[in-house]
């Protein structure tokens, strides 16, 4: 142990009750950070976890046009161009087999999914719903969708043997008193297909599980009348975190516009990072408590200590040596205080997580989420050593400042 | 040069001024004195001449408004803090008046202070040393009490014990017998005393003991901030 570090412990060891205020107020600080941290994150992921497992993580649509081709394509195509930003897009993907080849090149993908979606009105025997057919081809859509297991009633097997099967969300289930194995037309302007409910999903969004019905993409393409194209190709991808690269990237090579989950559901993100935010600045309050604590202790030992200081910088310390015999103080108090806030986190955390908490609408929970991550107990740490340690350095420099000649003449202030 | 080694301390026209204002006091006026290895010097007067300013003033503790001090031949009253700290260290071994003992921590530890900061010798031989000195000092069987469990003849005797723990050249001690009776005052002076002849150091002691006094090399009188 060197010289300083020994002194500022047995100094600390005669003055625990008064360390006791800034040691507390660090644990709390520490230990509340960790909580808050955890239980924001846990949220938030568990709302991308949400959307990555219905939306996925990028969607193709809409053609970008080619300047060049902008005058044949204006003229002949019934597609719709539309401005967006000074582009010009033709909504949908024309050609959904050549951009699911081209962004298979993509090391970076881990699935693909053509999707046709069209707006229908559903008739069950009780009453009509207007709602959103999705066409898919099952075994595709599993790649990139958490869709099996979401299935709440009936199986995804069913499905996959019944050719005019759907799945249908648990919302417009629940309304129009549908049940597995009940049948139900869909109604595009007067068109009429017969479905049967193959199984029922629940997502917990409530925009999705209100509104859409899962069809084949057969089914869909005659409902639709769309026999060539789709609305939309919904991409996974290994390293969601990569996203919003892979989308320019895809954009440029594959001429249509890609959306990241990161842009599409921008608004909540940044709801959920303003919480987490909002909420290490209110807890960081205590830090910032134990931090004057720190201040005020350390500038009353430095006071009952001057002579001691005397006889250190007689004996020939320096006085960096002053300094850190004081700063040492803080950062034992420090180290304690983050260590035991740490430990309340760990035992927070996990006991927010047993709260039961029933959430449905943006995703669905019946506990607080939380996430167990590293880095909250790097930021919580951190953010006491920085308020502790500054707090510090004022009396610390002022017990270096002392004149040793002062204070043993008693003129020292 | 070689004249001037023998020198473990010299001070020219030191001129020391203390508080402020109105209450500004020219309290030493012009002191000069040398110090040579192996020697003995009392420095005697009356309460408030300035003896204990002259001390820490010879000590490094304190700086001079006019005049110098050379330790071991080199020039320190001007010097940085850092250097005359490091002065402090490895040369200067001083003995307060009044306050004598970090009191959180033991006799011992006491005595080891100076050479964990000079750090010249292994933990062992430091811990070895200082019940060395404790021994020489009486306070063999007391290495482990606490400042606060040392009455104050015993802490003065622990802080001379602390004085002389990093072998320094100059000794300077504030009434290092003024707690102590007749028994522990000479075993004190005898001690630093026979660390003058054996080792060559320069010992200046401040005292109101004619007894002391007069066992010394020499004897300087003072009186309102001027020897006489
Ligand atoms: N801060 C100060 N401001 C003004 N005068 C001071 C201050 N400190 C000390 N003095 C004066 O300086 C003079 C010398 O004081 P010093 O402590 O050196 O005396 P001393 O010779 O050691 O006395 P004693 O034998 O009582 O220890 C005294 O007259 C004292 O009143
Ligand atoms: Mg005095």
């Amino acid at each position: 142990m060197s010289p300083n570090l020994r002194i500022a412990f047995r100094f600390l060891t005669a003055k625990k009750r008064a360390m006791l205020m800034s040691l507390s107020c660090t644990v709390l600080g520490v230990g509340l950070f960790i909580v808050t941290q955890a239980t924001t994150s846990g949220f938030e992921d568990f709302f991308i976890k949400t959307i990555l497992g219905t939306d996925g993580a990028m969607r193709i649509q809409d053609q970008i046009q080619d300047t060049l081709r902008s005058m044949n394509a204006g003229g002949g195509s019934d597609f719709l161009v539309s401005h967006r930003e000074g582009v010009k897009y033709i909504e949908g993907v024309e050609e959904p087999k050549a951009v699911v080849n081209a962004l298979k090149e993509f090391a970076n993908v881990s699935g693909t999914s053509a999707v046709l979606r069209g707006n229908v009105l559903v008739r069950s025997s009780f009453k009509n719903e207007s709602a959103q057919v999705f066409g898919i081809n099952l075994d595709e859509h599993l790649k990139v969708s958490d869709l099996n297991h979401q299935i709440i009633q009936g199986d995804l097997a069913t499905f996959r043997e019944a050719p005019t099967g759907a799945l249908v969300g648990k919302v417009l289930a629940d309304r129009l008193q549908l049940g597995v194995g009940n049948s139900f037309l869909l109604d595009v302007q007067g068109q009429l297909l017969r479905f049967r409910v193959s199984a029922i999903y629940e997502t917990g969004v409530a925009d999705i599980d209100k509104a859409r019905v899962y069809v084949h993409m057969n089914e869909a393409r005659s409902l639709l009348k769309k026999p060539i194209g789709v609305t939309f190709i919904q991409v996974n991808l290994f390293d969601k975190n990569r996203a919003p690269q892979d989308a320019s990237q895809m954009q440029e090579v594959l001429r249509h516009s890609a959306s990241p989950w990161q842009e599409r559901e921008k608004a909540w993100l940044s709801a959920f990072r303003a919480l987490s935010v909002s909420s290490a600045i209110t807890v960081s309050v205590f830090t910032l408590i134990a931090g004057l604590a720190m201040f005020n202790t350390l500038a009353m030992i430095v006071l009952e200590k001057t002579k001691d200081i005397a006889i250190l910088r007689s004996m020939g310390y320096e006085r960096r040596d002053i300094t850190q015999i004081f700063l040492w103080q803080a950062g034992i108090v420090l180290a304690i205080g983050a260590l035991v806030g740490a430990l309340v986190g760990v035992v927070g955390t996990f006991a927010v997580s047993q709260i039961p908490l029933p959430i449905n609408g943006i995703f669905k929970t019946e506990t607080f989420q939380v996430s167990w991550n590293g880095w909250h107990y790097v930021e919580a740490v951190l953010t006491a050593a920085i308020m502790v340690m500054a707090a510090s350095i004022i009396p610390a420099r002022r017990a270096a400042r002392l004149e040793p000649g002062d204070i043993v003449r008693g003129t020292a202030q | 040069m070689a004249e001037t080694q023998d020198f473990a301390l010299r001070c020219t026209n030191l001129h020391r001024y203390l508080g402020q204002g109105e209450g500004r006091v020219h309290v030493l006026k012009g002191v000069s004195f040398e110090a040579r290895r192996g020697q003995v010097y009392a420095i005697v007067g009356p309460s408030g001449c300035g003896k204990s300013t002259l001390l820490y003033l010879l000590g490094l503790l304190d700086q001079p408004d006019e005049g110098g001090i050379a330790i071991n031949g080199q020039l320190m009253s001007n010097s940085d803090d850092a250097a005359r700290t490091a002065a402090r260290g490895a040369h200067i071994g001083f003995v307060f008046q009044f306050h004598f003992l970090m009191l959180e921590f033991t006799a011992l530890e006491n005595v080891m202070m100076p050479m964990r900061k000079l750090a010249k010798l292994t933990p062992e031989a430091m811990a070895d040393r200082a019940h060395s000195l404790l021994d020489s000092v009486g306070l063999g069987d007391k290495t482990h009490r606490l400042g606060t469990q040392l009455s104050g003849g015993e802490q003065q005797r622990v802080a001379v014990a602390r004085a002389l723990a990093n072998e320094p050249t100059i000794i300077l001690a504030d009434e290092p017998t003024g707690n102590l009776d007749v028994k522990n005052s000479s075993m004190v002076f005898d001690l630093l005393t026979r660390l003058a002849k054996d080792h060559g150091q320069a010992v200046v002691l401040v005292t109101h003991n004619p007894d002391i006094a007069n066992r010394c090399d020499s004897v300087l009188p003072m009186r309102d901030g001027v020897f006489i």
